[in-house]
């Protein structure tokens, strides 16, 4: 569980990115903050690791102040997958993934074996061990950003943007990984986007993030959808342009469901209009 | 013409490795001179360029210094120190030394230091975010990755030196500017055409190893990528460490 109290973020050129932040963040859940451009969504993930320290205020990871923890150590004890990889360019796939594991110690010949599996894990081939990330494609590279963040068998992995860049049907694939890796390893994942569909479709919570970091809502998708908290969370999710609003259809065919451009969206199963 | 080919037969001619100015002889106090002075002024700017590079501060003094330095007119700085240090013949290598130590060291300065500021922030941030220390962020990054630059900085800071040591004649230190202040009184054409064709072929070949050397520091991963960004940046580097050598060789 990673608690965040009273949290506010002033950086020296005075910009309050995030100001009196409170949530908690339940473990082995996917937690996602979704806001446009500059809302405090970077600031926030970053707080976790302390690569950004509060101005005020406290985050709690099982209990314990992050401010009484080395940030070096904190930050090999953590996942972190950031848009455009940020692989190192001079290292090999093997070595960028290995990192964290050698500067934990652990053997050469271990730390290797392990990121082999690792990139099974992400679903690449071991065969691009020996390649150079400028060799690889935008979605295997994030793939490749992905088996770091997991190589020191973190608890928590931190994911900022990372299918921002790749196209739209990498990014699909990618983020039903992320669900399937989520299952199989069961870590806590607090994940960064701006986009709400990714966000309803990835997070188990989903926090809706305002200018400075203000909660909008936060709650499960489906409590979202079903209850926008303001006129801002509406516009932001389309429910108020009828974005999500699907109505049925007496085709000859059947009944069907379609969405406000009369498109269709798919066939209600179940109850009494089945038949 | 006839100058040319008498500089040419000055230079193959077999008394030229008889007597009391053999060119081995010179040749070799030359790149003492210059290897020496650029050896010691690495070791001076490296570290300062590293520290600059890495932590951001004192960027405007190394810039400052940089275009300050690049004004000092060689031969009036030989001299000056000659005469702030002494005439005996170690106060007068001092004296010598010194100059083309603070010749060499805005090259090696801006090499190493621009080096480091040209890697990508997002990479560094990553190494960073992972959890690197500070020094292995500057030793397994920043330093690999700005290697071409730095190699750029000493091969500028070498041919600056390599030209200068031919100063070092004047005041009575051998190199290969002696047959130029030897030849000059006595109009002596073949000679200083000759010595001087000699310290530009050594220019040139010292050069050439340094444009090797830089080719081979482009780490592996940046020069074998097929991403554009990647490459554009590595050549962009390259070209901008090989100008200030070019302006100077002029
Ligand atoms: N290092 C920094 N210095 C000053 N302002 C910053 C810094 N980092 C972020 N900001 C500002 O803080 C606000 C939030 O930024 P960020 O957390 O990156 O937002 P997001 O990730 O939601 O786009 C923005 O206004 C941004 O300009
Ligand atoms: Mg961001």
């Amino acid at each position: 569980m990673i608690e965040f109290r009273a949290v506010t973020k002033r950086f020296p050129d005075g910009t309050v990115a995030v100001e009196d932040f409170n949530l908690v963040i339940p473990s082995r859940k996917i937690t996602v903050f979704v806001g446009s451009s500059g809302s405090g969504k970077t600031t926030l993930l970053r707080m976790i690791n302390r690569m950004v320290d509060p101005t005020d205020g406290d985050i709690e990871i099982d209990g314990d102040s992050i401010m009484s923890k080395e940030p070096v150590a904190l930050r090999r004890s953590i996942g972190y997958v950031m848009q455009n990889s940020g692989l190192l360019p001079h290292f090999k796939v093997i070595d960028n993934v290995t990192t964290v594991p050698m500067l934990n110690g652990v053997p050469k010949k271990q730390a290797r074996e392990q990121a082999l599996e690792l990139l099974d894990t992400v679903g690449l081939s071991r065969s691009i061990a020996d390649r150079y990330p400028s060799q690889l494609s935008g979605g295997q590279q994030q793939r490749v950003g992905v088996a770091r963040g997991l190589a020191a068998n973190p608890n928590i992995l931190l994911m900022d943007e990372p299918f921002g860049a790749v196209d739209p049907i990498v990014r699909a694939e990618l983020q039903q990984e992320t669900i399937r890796l989520q299952h199989e390893l069961d870590k806590t994942i607090v994940f960064v986007t701006h986009d709400i569909d990714e966000a309803f479709l990835l997070g188990d919570q989903v926090v809706i993030l305002e200018k400075g970091a203000k909660i909008a809502q936060v709650g499960s998708p489906n409590e979202i959808m079903a209850a926008p908290a303001s006129d801002f969370v509406a516009n932001f999710i389309g429910t108020d342009r009828g974005k999500r609003a699907l109505t049925l259809k007496k085709t000859e065919a059947g009944t069907i469901l379609v969405d406000s451009e009369g498109r269709g969206a798919g066939v209600l199963v179940g109850g009494s209009e089945s038949a | 013409m006839n100058f040319l080919i008498e500089a040419v037969q000055w230079l193959f001619s077999p008394e030229r490795l008889e007597g009391s100015n053999p060119i081995p002889l010179r040749l070799e106090e030359h790149l003492f001179y210059t290897f020496f002075s650029v050896i010691v002024a690495a070791l001076i700017a490296i570290p300062l360029g590293f520290y600059i590079g890495h932590t951001g501060k004192g960027r405007d003094f190394a810039v400052g210094l940089s275009g300050a330095a690049r004004a000092l007119p060689s031969f009036g700085l030989i001299l000056l120190l000659v005469l702030l240090i002494g005439v005996t013949q170690v106060q007068l290598q001092l004296a010598a030394i010194t100059a083309f130590v603070l010749l060499a060291i805005p090259s090696i300065l801006a090499g190493a230091y621009a080096g480091i500021e040209a890697v990508d922030r997002r990479v560094i941030d990553a190494a960073r975010a992972v959890g690197m220390t500070e020094w292995q962020i500057l030793w397994k990054v920043e330093v690999p990755l700005g290697l071409p630059l730095l190699i750029g900085g000493l091969r500028a800071a070498t041919l600056q030196v390599v030209a200068t040591a031919t100063l070092a004649a004047y005041v009575g230190l051998g190199g290969l500017g002696i047959y130029i202040f030897r030849g000059l009184p006595l109009q002596r054409y073949d000679e200083m055409l000759g010595s001087a064709l000699l310290i530009a072929a050594l220019a040139l070949v010292l050069d050439g190893i340094f444009a090797l050397i830089q080719q081979f520091a482009v780490p592996r991963g940046v020069s074998a990528g097929r991403a554009k960004d990647v490459r554009t940046s590595s050549t962009r580097r390259r070209a901008v460490a090989a100008k200030p050598a070019q302006e100077r060789r002029g």
